[in-house]
Parts: structure tokens; sequence; C-alpha cells
């Protein structure tokens, strides 16, 4: 932390930390994560000269509650920014211009680590451990241990690092593990797709064997098709239809 | 017991996992292969919600919760899945198929009432939009709280509605089905395992080497189903 950084004591920073977890609470279309934004950085804006309830208190608060958008773990990073810039008394424009700023930024750095990677990442390795025969409880916990590893790591950083540079966080959001990660992490979704995918369907098929050969074709040219045909058609809603097809059929015959 | 209340601690599960799609803390306790198994494990048959959770996981890895999209709901659609098929007879016709299907469709659903979620709370941030606009703490905290409970109060509620319909009507189409539960079973991961080898396709193909990953990786988990 730098010699002019406002101190932020620890059961501050745990109240934001746990705040951060329920930023979504109160997602809508009016506002996005402006009010759970406001919620999380709250505990911060008590130390600004008045207290709670106070002049600047007040007037921080109102702002942080405008509209926000964000990855919603990578939000701790303006959370942790826009404590910072409340209590060294930045300006409201500057304020405005960087939650205006860093919206996108920090929401298609999260998707594409996060929501395009990590996650099914982590949902391979589980599915992976299920093939390979793990118990129920091994399975949940490897899925939930791995991915949450990582889950409160990125939103403890993102507090840390935008606490630590206030507004001028952005070249944080260049670092290696958000430039180079997501390109890591497909490599390794990669690798657990191919070993994970005909262990779990062979797990759930059974051990006729000439049945799983024809299975796992039907379903790479399933896939191919699928593939072709992305935007127009989803893999759920035909499976939807199938489906009931399917088991219409089973119950008439 | 009745009927009705029987559902409840399902109902109370699938308020709780609900929750973890958005709202809080979003630690993929959502996601169906942990929903389904717990829903299995409250039932007695953990091993069957595992097996209703890695398929509808499958189906998951299709429709991950990028921005402000409408997707499909998971932890509903896991809890419901994985007490159905956990509540049939393994050798039952179509058991699995079935609970699939009706939890794709909850997942479906429940998507829906997200969205008419959001417009909710947006009504209320807007009726309490002088008191924010004046920070408010406790206008804050309030929508926070409400949104919160809103969406714990709409996960139980699907939940038990759906397992309401399906239970009995899962059990009456089952009951008249005669296709082996083996073939049904091909035909349902047939579809599984296209729906996710084309969602992990797409998540990858832009990344170089990742193809020769996907390769490898293949190799060797045909290798493991072969030396099993």
């Amino acid at each position: 932390m730098t010699a002019g950084t406002p101190h932020l004591p620890f059961a501050t920073r745990a109240a934001i930390f746990a705040r951060l977890f329920a930023v979504q609470g109160s997602w809508n279309y009016e506002t996005l994560l402006g009010n759970g934004i406001a919620f999380a950085v709250e505990p911060a804006l008590r130390l600004l000269p008045g207290g709670k309830g106070g002049a600047a208190y007040r007037a921080a608060l109102a702002r942080q509650g405008g509209y926000f958008n964000a990855h919603p773990y990578l939000a701790s990073v303006a959370v942790g920014a826009l404590a910072r810039a409340e209590l060294e008394g930045e300006a409201p424009e500057r304020i405005e211009r960087f939650r205006t700023a860093c919206s996108g930024p920090l929401g298609s750095v999260g998707d594409r680590l996060i929501w395009a990677g990590w996650l099914p990442a982590c949902a391979l390795l589980g599915l992976l451990a299920f093939g390979l025969g793990v118990s129920s409880a091994g399975v949940v916990l490897l899925f939930l241990g791995s991915y949450n590893a990582g889950h409160a790591a990125l939103r403890a950083w993102g507090m840390r690092v935008g606490f630590r540079d206030g507004l001028r966080v952005a070249p944080a959001l260049g670092a290696p593990f958000l430039r180079r990660g997501p390109s890591h992490v497909a490599r390794a979704t990669a690798c657990l797709a191919g070993a994970a995918l005909p262990l779990a369907l062979h797990a759930v098929a059974g051990p006729a064997l000439g049945t799983f050969t024809l299975l796992l074709a039907a379903a790479a040219l399933g896939a191919a098709a699928l593939t072709r045909l992305h935007g127009r058609v989803e893999g759920w809603s035909l499976a939807v239809v199938g489906l009931a097809a399917f088991i219409l059929f089973a119950a008439v015959r | 017991m009745t009927f009705a209340a029987e559902l409840l601690p399902l109902a109370l599960l699938g308020a709780l996992l609900g929750l973890d799609v958005v709202s809080f803390p979003q630690a993929m306790v959502s996601r169906p292969l942990v929903s389904a198994t717990l829903a299995g494990a409250l039932v007695g048959q953990p091993g069957q919600g595992l097996i209703a959770g890695a398929v509808l996981e499958l189906f998951a890895l299709d429709t991950l919760p990028f921005g402000a999209s409408r997707y499909p709901e998971w932890g509903t659609a896991g809890v419901v899945g994985g007490a159905l098929f956990a509540l049939q007879h393994d050798d039952s016709a179509a058991a699995l198929p079935a609970a699939v299907c009706a939890a794709l469709l909850v997942a479906w659903g429940a998507g829906w009432t997200m969205v008419a979620l959001r417009r909710l709370i947006g009504r209320w941030a807007h009726g309490m939009r002088d008191a924010l606009a004046q920070g408010s703490a406790s206008a804050v905290t309030a929508l926070q709280l409400r949104g919160l409970t809103a969406d714990f109060v709409r996960g139980g509620a699907v939940t038990w509605l759906s397992l309401a319909v399906f239970l009995p009507l899962e059990r009456a189409l089952l009951s008249g089905a005669t296709a082996g539960a083996a073939p049904s079973r091909v035909f349902l991961l047939a579809l599984a395992g296209a729906t996710a080898g084309s969602a992990i396709w797409r998540v990858i193909h832009t990344t170089k080497g990742a193809r020769w990953f996907l390769a490898g990786g293949l190799a060797a988990g045909g290798g493991l189903v072969l030396a099993q």
C-alpha cells in the first residue's frame, strides 16, 4: 500500500468483502448492479467526515447507487477503487467518469475468464471425477472446492488492487492472469473436456461397448451439427422437444 | 404427512440454491452437478441425484450466465431433476429422460421467473428513488434485502410447484412406458453429449493449440473407457 492510501480497518474490509457476495442481491433492469455497489461500499463510507448519515456519507451513497454494470466477481475491483476515491474526496465528476469507463472492461474480462473459462473447466473436472467413479460427495466437493478457490481469490484480489490503486486501477486489469489466463484455462478446458465427456457418458450409459461407440459417434455428429446451427438452434431446447417425444412414444407404445 | 408438506424440504433446498444463481453468493452450488446431487441426497439417493446432475450439467455447459441475457435457471431445475430421478425406480423405463426433460422445462420456466423478478425489483427501486437519491442507507439495505428475499421465495415456489406437477405426471407416464431404460439413456446421452461437445468447441476453438489438448484429452478419456 502506498503512503497516501487511506486506512481501512480490518472490520470494514471484512464487511465490504462479505457484502461483495450479495452484490447482485437487487439486480434489476433500471440500475443493474448499482444498488449492490452502494450496499458493498457502504461500510467504507461510514469513515467519511460526519460519519454515518453525514452529508458526505449520504452524497457518496447516492452516487454509488446509480447505474453500474460489471462481472459480479470483478465488481470487487470497482468497489475497492470507489471506496478509496470517496475516502480521498475525489471530485464527483471523476468518480462518475470512472464508473462509466470501468463497466465494460470489468464485464468482458470477467465473462471471458470466469463464465467462459473457469466455470466450464471446473464443471468438467467434476464430470471427470464422476466418470472415474468418485463418490457423490467427492464429486461435489471437488467441483465446489476448485471453483470457489478461484472465485474467492478473484474477489479478494479485486478488492485489494481496487483499494490500492483507486481510480488509477486500469493497469491492474492488464495483470498476466487476466490477459493470458483465459487462453491457459481454455487449453485446460479442452483437455478436461476430451477426457471427461467420454468417461461421463460411459458412466451413465453402462458397460455395453458397442452401444457406447454408437453413442459417441452420434454425440460427435450432433455436436458438429449444433455448432454449425449455433444461434438458430440451442441444444438444450432441442433436447426438450426430443425427450418429450421419446417419453410420450414410450408411454403410449 | 400430506404430499404438499412432503415437498417442503426440497422446496427449501430449491429456494437456497435458486438464490445462489444470481443473488447470493454465486458459489455455484446451484450448478446441476451439485443441486441434483443434494436433492438426491435429501431423498436418500445421492448417487441417483448425481447421475441426473451429471447429465443436466452437460446441457448446462451450453447456457453460461453471460451478462444481462436471459438464461435457464439451473438451481431449482437441478433440484427438480435430481429429486424426480432419485424418487423413481432406476429400472423403470425412461426414468432418466423423463426427469431430465422435466428439469430442462423447469430451467426454461425458472429463467422467465428471474426476468420477472428483475422487473419487480426495478419497480421497487423506482418507487424508492427519492430515498435512494438522498443517500438513505436504510433504503439501500431494504432494496437489497427485498431482492434477496424475493429471489429466495421465487426459488422455493418454482421448486415446490414443479415437483407438485411433475412428480405425479412422471409417475403416470412412466407406469405405462414400455421402452427399456438402456435405449432411452442412449438417446438422452447422445443429445447431452452433442450439446456439451458443441458448447465446449465454441469456448475453445479460437485458442491456439486447444484442439490438440482436446485430442489429447479424448485419447486419454477413450483409453480409460476401454480400460474400464
